[in-house]
């Protein structure tokens, strides 16, 4: 049997960074393809190197599909070839119609004049395929994000597709969508689609998937059949890497409990009934790294932003104590004077503003530390910026540069700048060294080890588990809302982590 | 010119600003050259006073307008704003007899209310502030034909008149010229080279790349002349206008508060990146309240500065305002999204507009022509200014 896709050798760099090694797939025509892989591994890059987004030629190596060469330069170049990938954000416009949205910029028209009746008559058979009783005039807002998962395959189905991609499609959906989303795929299977899905939940890989492939790092560590599919294979071929960055040695000196949340719950800004942080409860010592692992989309950022003044979500609840007193952190400014700052994992959307001179970024959250009586002291100012960029290494030709000018990792000094000037007691990192090259990650381990040294506590919320092996004295792992285990540093291993992370996950589903 | 890519950016910016200053010198020497041709003296006391005069309230405006711009707002009300609050004062002059330093001072507080409540919907309720304040400039527009029913009310008192046509008082009784508008000049000179100086130390001592001594000279010897010809034309006419006077404090202001302040840094941070600086502890939405406020009373002063000078309240004075407050914003290098824009910029793109208003006036360009030749000035401007940053 031929392959109907095969990639061979696939290496695709960013500036200063590998994201894909001489990956290659083989995908058999009608089977469903599993690729498995922590976040950041690669599997969406190589998703879009397949469908175009990055354009024939700016990646190495060859995708043989059909027999033929792939040389897409955009994604209506893979689409023409009924290569259709489905995103983890829908692509649905919500204010048009089912069959509006089924049709787009593929309208049944004749002349740029559409015809309405043969597309509702279309899309009725399309929903029908897809086991959708709606109508072709419903608005997709009123539907559910379950419906609207079906509604993109169905558009899908409207493009003659013969190779889908799903990016992780249950992810976002409620456990009996995810089964009728699965028997979909497997009757789709039936009628000779073949597709390819993103997940990570283990118990839909082994129920739909023919083969499995692991990516790690950017590089595709295995292939395996159905019958040799293992919980343990999987977990140990997605985490089994050498320890591939290094840390700085500390020795930990942990002291007396600093900070204690107690049963802190948070619901979802819009949607009220949406539990998002589900009775957390956590501490920190003085003097200690604690990590907080758990896969993308587990509440992390949530949690510590609620924390950080109500910075996300509604009707918070619970409690916050610093060294065993309840303090207020309904806003910002409250959770900053209470001791509490927050390094953000969107740099850029978050945490700095680009067009602004890096000066003006280090102070902008304790102006007053630099001002007197709302008047601002330039002299204070520039040498508090220059202390910082000689105290990090913050590597500029001075601190008037814009930081839009900067790298990633002097662009995470300089917002690790801005927090340690408000002069937290506890600080939490948030994904601190997500898109920053690897010397520059060494530096952010440094300064942390240096900040714990100090007797500061550290929160580290990352999804790269070696780092957090490698830098805290204990990891919470977080799954749904959820803690749903604590390991001590001697404990921990990356195999125990992602255990933990897929058990609850079967566990809440 | 060749630029170190290292310090680009700061010296990018002082490019802009010479850049302005040498389109409003070009502007100026254009217009006496055709004017010239013409027989006629482009620039003489009274046409010098008349420019600050007629355009006092365009700049008046674009300072307030600059810090909703930077925000990341806009305000069209100004226009209808300026003309209702002049209304006001006229009404409470000329009707009810108070005296001008009780209605001055009132008619501000209203120009602050009307800010307070388009404010309040856009910063509270996150209404789009276009859309709040295109119903204000209806609303505003309407509620002065009612205040005024439908006609004009005026004339009035001399001291309400002095707003904008009256002149500082020469306390040294030279008259000719006028003795305290010389010592206002020299001291002004004075003060460009010592804060020219200070400040070229101070960018040494944090690192900036200085410009160049020659350029640096020749800038601050070219507004030296410019300030000291200006002054010694006003001082053989009449000295100096109130109007001046009122805005050269409200520009220092400005210039001072939006650069050395925490509230005014805290605005350009708003914005710069609204979430950012919510996430490190700035309360947007007061900020953001505070600049309509603001915007509110200083259209008021623009508003009675206007009907002062055309010495009557009209249904139909401040059409437009909001175009060219707008306008002077953007030619002076403010971004369209926010966080960036500078006051000096501003008043000299008030300025530019105001000039060439004048002289096309002076040299019987019609209307027509003159809007013309203003609005592809603004489209190249910000044109000048894209094409920099895209470079």
């Amino acid at each position: 049997m031929t392959a109907l896709l095969e990639m061979r050798g696939i290496t695709k760099v960013f500036p200063g960074v590998r994201a894909l090694d001489n990956v290659s797939l083989t995908v058999q025509p009608g089977e469903i393809h599993a690729i498995c892989g922590e976040n950041g591994a690669g599997k969406s890059t190589l998703m879009k190197v397949l469908s175009g987004v990055y354009p024939f030629g700016s990646y190495e190596g060859d995708i043989i599909y059909d027999g033929e060469t792939l040389a897409c330069r955009n994604i209506r170049d893979s689409e023409a070839r009924g290569i259709i990938i489905i995103h983890q954000e829908l692509a649905l416009v919500p204010l048009l119609s089912i069959a509006e949205n089924l049709f787009l910029g593929n309208e049944v028209a004749k002349n740029g004049v559409i015809n309405w009746g043969e597309a509702y008559q279309r899309t009725e058979g399309l929903l029908k395929k897809v086991g959708l009783n709606e109508l072709p005039t419903t608005k997709v807002e009123k539907l559910g994000v379950g419906k609207q998962q079906l509604i993109e395959i169905a558009k899908a189905l409207a493009k003659d597709v013969r190779l889908l991609i799903l990016d992780e499609p249950t992810a976002a959906l409620q456990e009996n969508d995810s089964q009728k989303l699965l028997d979909l795929m497997l009757e789709l299977k039936a009628q000779g689609v073949t597709q390819i899905i993103i997940s990570h939940k283990l118990n839909e890989i082994s129920r739909v998937a023919d083969r499995i492939t692991v990516i790690r790092d950017g590089a595709s560590v295995s292939t395996m059949d159905k019958h040799e599919i293992t919980e343990d294979r999987i977990i140990r071929d997605m985490v089994g890497r050498d320890m591939a960055h290094r840390y700085p040695e500390r020795v930990s000196n942990v002291g007396e409990t600093l900070m204690e949340v107690a049963n802190w719950s948070v619901w979802h800004p819009e949607q009220a009934d949406r539990q998002i942080i589900k009775d957390v409860s956590l501490n920190v010592k003085k003097g200690e790294i604690v990590g907080i692992a758990g896969l993308m989309g587990t509440g992390r950022t949530e949690l510590a932003m609620s924390i950080f003044g109500r910075s996300y979500g509604k009707g918070h609840k619970g409690s916050v104590k610093m060294h065993g007193k309840e303090v207020d952190v309904s806003t910002v400014t409250k959770a900053v004077r209470a001791g509490i700052s927050y390094v953000t994992e969107d740099r850029k959307g978050l945490g700095l503003i680009l067009e602004e001179p890096i000066v003006k970024n280090v102070t902008l959250a304790n102006l007053p530390g630099v001002s007197l009586r709302g008047v601002l002291d330039k002299r204070r100012e520039t040498r508090v910026a220059e202390g910082y960029r000689k105290q990090l290494a913050i590597r500029t030709p001075g601190v008037q540069q814009k930081v839009m000018n900067l790298s990633g990792g002097n662009q995470q000094k300089v917002v690790l700048s801005k927090w340690l000037f408000t002069n937290p007691e506890v600080l939490i990192l948030d994904e601190p060294t997500r898109g920053i090259d690897v010397g520059a990650k060494f530096e952010i381990y440094t300064i942390m080890k240096e900040l714990a040294e100090q007797g500061r506590s550290i929160v580290m919320i990352s999804s790269e588990m070696p780092e957090l092996l490698g830098m805290c004295d204990r990891i919470y792992v977080m799954n749904e809302g959820r803690i749903v285990g604590e390991l001590g540093r001697d404990e921990a291993s990356q195999e125990k982590i992602m255990a933990l992370i897929l058990k609850g996950e079967g566990k809440a589903a | 010119m060749a630029q170190d890519k290292k310090s680009g950016s700061a010296l990018g910016e002082r490019l802009r600003e010479n850049g302005m200053l040498l389109a409003l010198v070009a502007i100026v020497a254009l217009f006496s050259i055709l004017l010239a041709q013409q027989g006629k003296t482009f620039l003489q006391p009274q046409n010098i006073t008349n420019i600050f005069l007629q355009n006092g309230h365009v700049i008046i405006l674009a300072l307030g307008m600059l810090l909703v711009i930077v925000a990341g707002h806009i305000d069209l009300s100004v226009g209808s704003v300026a003309a209702f609050t002049g209304a006001v004062a006229a009404y409470l002059t000329v009707k009810l007899g108070w005296p001008f330093y009780v209605v001055i001072p009132a008619t501000l507080v209203v120009g602050g209310c009307i800010g307070a409540i388009q404010g309040y919907w856009v910063a509270f309720w996150r209404i789009p502030s276009f859309i709040v304040t295109l119903a204000g400039m209806m609303v505003f527009r309407g509620a002065t034909m009612w205040m005024l029913g439908g006609q004009n009310i005026g004339p009035f008192p001399k001291e309400f008149q002095a707003i904008s046509s009256g002149f500082l008082p020469d306390l040294t009784g030279m008259d000719k010229p006028h003795g305290l508008t010389v010592i206002l000049v020299v001291l002004a000179i004075g003060a460009q080279f010592w804060l020219g100086f200070r400040a070229r130390a101070r960018d040494a001592e944090f690192g900036i790349e200085a410009e160049p001594m020659a350029l640096f000279m020749g800038r601050t010897a070219l507004i030296a002349a410019a300030t000291g010809f200006v002054g010694y034309q006003l001082a053989y006419l009449k000295g100096l206008p109130n109007v001046l006077v009122v805005l050269i404090v409200l520009t220092v202001l400005y210039a001072f508060f939006t650069e050395n302040t925490t509230m005014g840094r805290r605005i350009y941070a708003v914005g710069g990146n609204e979430k950012a600086a919510k996430l490190s502890g700035i309360r947007s939405d007061r900020l953001v309240f505070a600049c309509f406020v603001n915007m509110g009373v200083l259209a008021a002063l623009a508003g009675m500065m206007v009907t002062a000078r055309l010495n009557s309240a009209t249904p139909k004075a401040g059409t437009g305002f909001e175009l060219d407050a707008i306008a002077s914003v953007f030619i002076g290098g403010a971004s369209m999204t926010g966080g960036s824009g500078k006051i000096v910029g501003v008043v000299i793109g008030a300025l530019i507009m105001g000039v060439m208003n004048m002289g096309m006036s002076i040299m019987g360009i019609g209307i027509d022509y003159q809007q013309m030749i203003k609005g592809l000035v603004l489209l190249a401007a910000v044109i000048f200014d894209v094409y920099n940053k895209a470079k």
